[in-house]
């Protein structure tokens, strides 16, 4: 996998983001579409319309054989035991000390097929993680992450773009489920599942398809106002989705109880895992610091590292913040000492030379309409409903 | 092309001197390069400002940058369609997206600013 100091990776769909206009940067050691007509604008065709995004900077990595379950068991938070064949779920894989390694998808494929996504800064590492802890179980792990694009549609009208190119049943596809099909007559693994806050899927493919699938869906949303999408407003929908990106909210100096996904650590799961011991004490202490949102009531935009205030005292940190294009004010997210983490409190975020009030407020701060049953949004990342408790 | 009539800077502003007034803005090529602006913050008037000197700041939907004053003077006048606007850097950033108007300290000149052609050899470095 790409390290930072390596050259960085062209995904198989770079010349088509070239013809499209796409502003370039580098983004996990590979270079990726910031953005393609605006930020602005691209945010707002996910909400109300649909997106297209490649990425296939992303980790896929495929762990099989009769052992697969309780391998994963051992080496991530989670139980994927207990996922059933073709469903999905959110995940952590955390360091022996207890902070957090990368978070990712695991998504069950077969009885004995299973297959994790993890971000693309982080793919290496989980790829040499996940081989020294699945050593001694009956397991093949097989890193297939230079060889698997990962195209996503996203929006509203993702399902009635997707449905005549695809033999996937999508009705029937629940939210975070994945099923094998074909897609624009390619063999693909769809999954409903995604990091925006709409309904949309995930569509992995050899990367000598990718090209056909993104052409394929390109040309059959033109009719229904898809966009592409880059990393830009991928990142601003996520922030309002209040969805974590490592990095920002997540990393190894942090817990998932600190994060507020507390949820991924299974409290169940029978046998050891990697980390378990400094969670189970991490849980018992309590969260050193809690993640909160923030909605900035002066004028100006929280961003990341900024420091939060209560009176002259600092008491966190900002690590996420924008404009958000469909609220039209400033969010934000923060780490804060947990006594000042109650919605409804009222800090201040140093905006450079300024101290501007800013209200905690709880997460997400986009939800979209309806659909979503609380089955479906218990296995979403982030803190998407009151239902998904922490475990704290 | 940029407008022939104005000087700029390396940081990708431009000024319009007419007598002792300046008017100030940054270049198409600035708001391109910052995307969608969604935040201004300028200088109250009255300020005195240095060459050079920060004075305001410009956000955009990914990026925080720095507005400077490319002359010295005293601030006399800001865009204030800009707080509830704007987006009129990116959509007219030599037009109603003015920033500043500036009225030039004594001795203060854009001799030392780029001209049109100078500018655009800049931007056309990359």
């Amino acid at each position: 996998m790409a390290d930072s100091h390596d050259a960085p990776l062209a995904t198989p769909l770079a010349g088509r983001h070239a013809a499209l206009g796409a502003r370039i940067v580098e983004f996990g050691g590979w270079l990726m579409p910031l953005q393609y007509s605006g930020i602005l604008d691209e945010h707002r065709a996910v909400r109300g319309r649909a997106g297209l995004f490649d990425l296939s900077h992303m980790g896929e990595l495929f762990i099989e054989g009769p052992e697969a379950g309780a391998a994963l068991g051992y080496a991530l938070t989670t139980d994927p035991a207990g996922l059933k064949v073709g469903r999905a779920h959110y995940s952590m894989i955390c360091f022996p000390e207890g902070g957090i390694l990368d978070d990712l998808i695991v998504y069950r494929l077969g009885e004995e097929r299973f297959m994790v996504v993890a971000n693309a800064s982080n793919a290496g590492a989980v790829s040499d993680a996940l081989a020294a802890r699945l050593e001694g179980y009956q397991v093949i792990l097989d890193d297939r992450s230079l060889a698997t694009a990962l195209v996503a549609i996203q929006g509203p009208r993702s399902a009635g773009i997707l449905a005549g190119l695809t033999d996937v049943p999508l009705d029937g596809l629940h939210y975070y489920a994945i099923e094998e099909g074909t897609v624009a007559g390619v063999p693909a693994l769809v999954a409903r599942t995604g990091y925006t806050g709409e309904d949309g899927f995930e569509i992995f493919v050899d990367v000598a398809a990718a090209g056909t699938v993104w052409d394929a869906l390109m040309e059959a949303g033109k009719s229904a106002g898809l966009v592409p999408v880059g990393l830009g407003a991928r990142d601003t929908l996520r922030l309002e989705a209040g969805m974590p990106l490592y990095g920002n909210e997540l990393g190894p100096d942090t817990t998932p109880f600190e994060a507020g996904l507390g949820r991924v650590v299974s409290a169940t799961k029978t046998g050891d895992f990697v980390g378990r011991a400094a969670l189970d004490k991490a849980r018992a202490d309590g969260p050193r610091k809690q993640l909160v949102g923030l909605t900035v009531r002066g004028r100006g935009i929280a961003r990341h590292g900024y420091e939060v205030y209560l009176g002259d005292r600092v008491v966190g940190t900002v690590t996420s913040g924008t404009l958000s294009p469909t609220l039209g004010e400033p969010i934000a997210m923060a780490y804060v000492t947990p006594s000042e983490s109650a919605p409804g409190t009222i800090l201040d975020v140093g905006i450079r030379d300024q101290r501007v009030p800013a209200e905690v407020v709880p997460l997400p701060f986009y939800k979209r309409p309806a659909q979503a049953t609380a089955r479906d949004v218990d296995e979403a990342p982030g803190r998407t409903t009151g239902l998904a408790g922490d475990g704290t | 092309m940029v407008p022939q009539d104005l000087r700029y800077t390396k940081d990708h502003e431009w000024v319009r001197v007419e007598g002792d007034m300046a008017t100030v803005g940054i270049t198409e090529y600035a708001a391109e390069q910052l995307g969608d602006i969604v935040f201004v913050e300028l200088p109250e008037l009255g300020r005195t400002v240095t060459q050079f000197a920060a004075v305001g700041v410009i956000e955009s939907v990914k990026a925080v940058s720095d507005l400077f004053a490319p002359v010295g003077g005293e601030v006399v006048e800001s865009n204030l369609e800009l707080s509830t606007s704007p987006e009129l850097l990116n959509s007219d950033p030599f037009g109603k997206g003015w920033m500043l108007r500036i009225r030039l300290a004594a001795g203060a000149t854009v001799d030392g600013l780029l001209d049109a052609a100078a500018y655009e050899a800049l931007t056309a470095e990359g």
